[in-house]
Formats: C-alpha cells, structure tokens, sequence
C-alpha cells in the first residue's frame, strides 16, 4: 500500500509531458475514466431494474399501459395463489434436492478425478462439457430423452426386462418434478467437480501422511481432514450453485413450461409466464421480488463464509 | 538336485504373494475408482450420444424402436442437418449468435479490464468496496431483471434489436470477467510497473505495454467465459426479441422449430447439436485456460 501511494510522486517529478498526457496521467482522472464504462453500465442495466423491479412490484403496470401504484395488492393476490404457492414450495424443493445431488455426486467425482489417473486432462475435459453446452440445447435432448413414447430410458428398461411399459417421465406431477431435478444435477455435476477438485488439489498431502502414521482409516481421513479443508470452498461454490438453481429458468421453461398443470413452475418460469407472454409486468415483478429474500440469505451465507477463509490462511489468500 | 528345484519354487511362491496383493489392489482401484469414474462418464455424455444419434438418423429409423436398435443408427442421412440449413433460417440464427455473443464479450472485456485495473492498480480510497459491489452484482440472476429490462428495452427503443442483447449481456459477463482479472493482476508483480514508471512511461503505457500483455492468459479466460455464457443466455433473448430472424439459436430451437403437436425430433438435436458445436470447439481450444479461470475464480 505504502508503495502503491509513493509511485505518483515520482512521476511528477520526472516528467513534463503534454496536457492530454498529464490529465491521463492524474490518478484521480484514470480512476474515474476506467471505471466508468463497467460501473456505468452495471449502474444502468443492473441497479436500475433492480430498483425499477422492485417499484413494478407495487403498480399494476401491463405491456402497453403505464402502471399506477397499487401498494401492496399484488403481493396480497399472490397470498391468495396457489399457484405461485406451489412455485415456492417447487423452487425450494427443486433446490434443496438438486443441490444434495450435485454435491454429493460432484464431491465423489472429484475425489475420484483427485486420484492418480491417465489422461486426467482429457477426462475433466470431457467431464466440463454438460456444462459449457448451452443449458437449453441440452434441455431439449433430455426432453427428447424423457419422450413419453419414443423414450431411450424406457427401451432400455424394457429391453432390460425391469418394466413392461413406458416410463412416464415428463406428463404427471411428481415424475416431471423428478425428471427436472435429475436434469439439473446431470447439468451441475461438472461445474461442482471441477471446482472442488482445485480445493482438494491445494490441501497437502503431509496432512493425509500424519493421519495415515497415527492410524486413521480412510473415513476417518476424509471427515476430519478432507472435508473441513474443503469448507471454505465447498461454502462458496454452494452459495453460487443455490442461487443459480433457485432463480432456475432455462431448463424448466424448455422441458416442461411449468406444466403438467402448472406443477413444476419454479418462481422464475411463473414471473416469467405472467410477466412477459401473460401481460401482467406488475405481478411477474412481484414474483421475481418475492425470489429475493432468499438470495439475500445466500449471499449473506457467501460472505461470512469468504470472511472465514480469509481469516484461515491469512494474508496470502492467492 | 532337490535343491535346484526347489530355489525355483521358492522364488516363486515369494514372488508370488506381492503380485497377489497388487492383483487384490488392481481390483480394488478398478471397482472403486475406474468403475464409478466410467459410469460418471458415460452418464454425463449420453445426451449428446443420444443428440447426434437422433440427429442423423432417418425417421423411418427414428419412430421404429421394434426394428432397430435406437442406439444405433443403419442408415445415417443428413436430411435433418439439410432441413435445418437450408428450410429454416438456422444459418441466419448463428449468425446473430455469434455477433451477439462477440460484441457482448468484447465490450465486458474493455469494461472489466479498465475496471479490474483501477480497482487493483490504481488502489485508491474505497477500490475494495467498489470491488465489493462488483462481486455482489455477480450474484444478481437475470431471472429477477428481465421484466425491468424488458420495459426499459422497450423504451429505449431496443425491442427487438440485437443491441437489447449486447448492452445487457454485459451485466452478468463485467462482475465475472472483472473479477478474475482483479485476480490476475495481483498475480502480476507490482514492482514491474514500479520500475516503469520510474522510467518515465505513463499510466496508460504502462497498462498497454507492461500489464495486459502480461495478463494475457487471464484475458483469454475472462473471453472464454464471457463468449460461452453469452452463446448459452436464454431468458434476455426469449424476453427482447420476438421477430424470428433475431432470434439467437438456443431461442429459436426451442419456440420456431416446436411447431404443432408432432415434433420434429430429428431437425431439433440437429439444431441443438450444431448450435452446440462452436462453444464445444472454442471450448476445447482452451480448455486449461477454462478450467483455470473457473477454479481460479472459485478460489480467489
């Protein structure tokens, strides 16, 4: 820091450059103007909607026609809606479920990448891809999958001789909020493996020596060394993923659409069902802002989660 | 003579319990390890197995799971690869993809690169709350902006432009991009741009000359990250665009090829195959690098 403050002396006293030259060269000047094009942009296409959102949620504005203010009335509908009721309980579902699986699965995946392995950059090469694919292209093939007729799953199955017809994946409630869950882990296992597969490669390999000398079994090893070295992370990458799984819009809207009967609208496809094709901007904002408390609780998660890392290895946190 | 043979018996029997132990150990890697590794594997790539099957075989093929074996294809055909060039406006949708998805990456690159400098360079009063701020925006999901930002597209006349899509792509791509660059800049030693100065360069020779050109592989992540997040955005194109030649691929897909009650499986994994293909060849060009950037980005 101290040097970061000395540095500008020096170049005024060395240099005589033009007008233009110097006023890039003020420090205050290049802040302001490198900041300007992110900030400014955040600022416009991030903050304002966030606020305009939120002042949406109160008007009844629709596509065409100015809003009025109408306090609280959407809110007091949406109370009343079992609909937007069952997209609630679907988003918490549908991310305390999905989230389990792909950690779990991601954690073994990348226990078993952490081993010695040929062609290991292949492998997590090929193991990135369900997550660089876009989200709907590949919605689509596991719509395709989930076909009621023509599904794959069901030939095999049947080929197999575990069932004697179709499996309906996708045309009733609970198998389609099932289906979607499984969706959803197949698409985040990467991204979960990947991740903690870099935390399990910085924990050294003389703490796994100590325990092993002292006499600790593999389970052992793995509760009381691997997992907690793996806690900050493991806390980061968690808060990301139930974010993104909570305001999950992609996959649900290119499978189902919410359907059958309204059973897997997750809040996201059902502000987005009212808000857009629906007409109704005011209660498709209302919805979105009902999704925010949540977030807010994860990110507050994410937070004290990062202050502790920082608190555990110190300064050098690179 | 007993002797003779029975030092080669024994050497033998000694050297055959370790080769049992590494026989027992081999098993046991192979059921714990390679096992569970091929079935992750296999698992994970079946879509797409299943996405260029469907995508090349012939519908006589395609609806008849009695006479042919759907995991295989007898007679491959490019009809449905044919259909999608060259009846659909498929190249069209690419096209805008890929302008979308350029120019978006390029305007968060200038963007974060200007930013993450100022907030790590720069330090001034405050830089660890603006980079803060930035951070917390990542956390912002475009499923609550999209409403707002369709009215405001709307009034700004964007509806249904390209540009609805470059200027708001950026709000997810600028917190990610800029922070990991502020990443790499730190790796950067301080002390170069130190001796620089005392050299006499100016603040911005110094970002050109000495800075970037070291933060390279942090740029080619950042653009990596920011191309494929743009080719994959869905809910900003579904909501801003309506008419169907600016539509972006994964949009398009999903609302001009479903058409009536009969879905045309063939040319849907067609599309979906070919409009995956460019992020999984960019992809696979970088792929250290992407890694890299997603576990470093985790890390920091």
């Amino acid at each position: 820091m101290s040097t970061a403050t000395a540095a500008p002396v020096w170049t005024k006293v060395r240099q005589q450059p033009g007008a233009l030259a110097r006023l890039f060269d003020n420090k205050a000047f290049l802040i302001v103007v490198c900041l300007l094009p992110a900030v400014g942009l955040l600022l416009t296409f991030l903050t304002y909607p966030l606020g305009l959102g939120v002042y949406l949620a109160f008007t009844d504005q629709t596509i065409g026609r100015r809003g009025i203010w109408i306090g609280i009335e959407n809110f007091e509908f949406l109370a009343e809606d079992p609909i937007f009721w069952n997209a609630v309980f679907y988003s918490v579902f549908y991310t305390a479920v999905a989230t389990v699986g792909k950690f779990a699965l991601g954690l073994w995946l990348a226990l078993l990448l952490n081993q010695h392995l040929p062609m290991k950059s292949l492998l997590r090469a090929i193991i990135l891809l369900p997550w660089i694919v876009p989200t709907v292209l590949s919605a689509i093939a596991f719509w395709w999958i989930y076909d009621p007729q023509f599904s794959i799953i069901s030939w095999m199955l049947i080929e197999l001789g575990l069932r004697e017809t179709n499996v309906d994946f996708i045309n009733t409630a609970w198998p389609a909020r099932w289906s979607l869950i499984a969706a959803n882990i197949w698409r985040g296992i990467p991204f979960v493996a990947i991740s903690l597969l870099a935390g399990l490669q910085t924990i050294s390999p003389s703490l796994y020596e100590a325990a092993l000398l002292d006499g600790a079994t593999p389970w052992q090893r793995f509760r009381h060394i691997t997992f907690p070295m793996l806690m900050p992370i493991l806390a980061i990458v968690m808060t990301f993923s139930i974010i993104f799984t909570f305001t999950d819009f992609q996959l649900v809207y290119s499978i189902t659409r919410g359907g059958p009967v309204n059973s897997t609208h997750l809040m996201a496809t059902l502000a987005f069902q009212r808000g857009i094709p629906g007409g109704q901007l005011g209660e498709g904002a209302a919805i979105a802002v009902a999704m925010i408390p949540f977030l807010v609780f994860a990110t507050l998660f994410s937070y004290f989660a990062l202050a502790r890392r920082k608190w555990q290895q110190g300064e050098s946190n690179d | 003579m007993s002797d003779v043979a029975a030092s080669p018996g024994n050497t033998n029997a000694a050297s055959a319990a370790p080769e049992q132990m590494a026989w027992d150990s081999r098993t046991r890697r192979v059921v714990m390890l390679y096992v569970p590794l091929a079935c992750f594997v296999i698992i994970l790539l079946f879509p797409f197995y299943w996405m260029t099957v469907t995508a090349f075989k012939p519908n006589a093929e395609l609806y008849n799971f009695a006479e042919h074996n759907p995991l295989w294809i007898t007679s491959p055909t490019l009809d449905h690869v044919y259909h999608l060039l060259f009846r659909t406006s498929y190249p069209h949708w690419l096209w805008t993809t890929m302008l979308v998805a350029v120019a978006a990456t390029f305007i968060s690159l200038l963007a974060s690169t200007l930013a993450a400098y100022a907030i790590q360079r720069l330090r001034f009063r405050g830089s660890q709350y603006v980079g803060l701020a930035i951070y917390l925006a990542y956390l912002v999901p475009p499923s609550i902006l999209f409403i707002p930002l369709a009215t405001m597209v709307v009034q700004l006349g964007l509806f249904d432009t390209p540009f609805a899509l470059i200027l708001t792509y950026p709000t997810f791509l600028i917190p990610f991009c800029t922070w990991l660059l502020i990443g790499y800049f730190k790796s950067i030693p301080y002390e170069l741009e130190e001796c620089a100065l005392i050299d006499g360069a100016t603040r911005l020779q110094i970002l050109r000359q000495i800075t970037l050109p070291l933060a390279v592989p942090g740029l080619i992540s950042a653009g990596i990250f920011s191309f494929t997040l743009s080719w994959n955005e869905f809910i900003y194109a579904l909501a801003f665009i309506q008419s169907s030649e600016n539509k972006t691929v994964p949009v398009a897909i999903l609302t001009e090829l479903v058409t009536g009650d009969v879905y045309q499986w063939g040319a849907l994994m067609a599309g979906s195959l070919l409009g995956s293909l460019p992020v999984a060849i960019f992809y696979s060009f970088f792929v250290d690098y992407y890694v890299s950037s997603l576990t470093g980005a985790v890390k920091e």
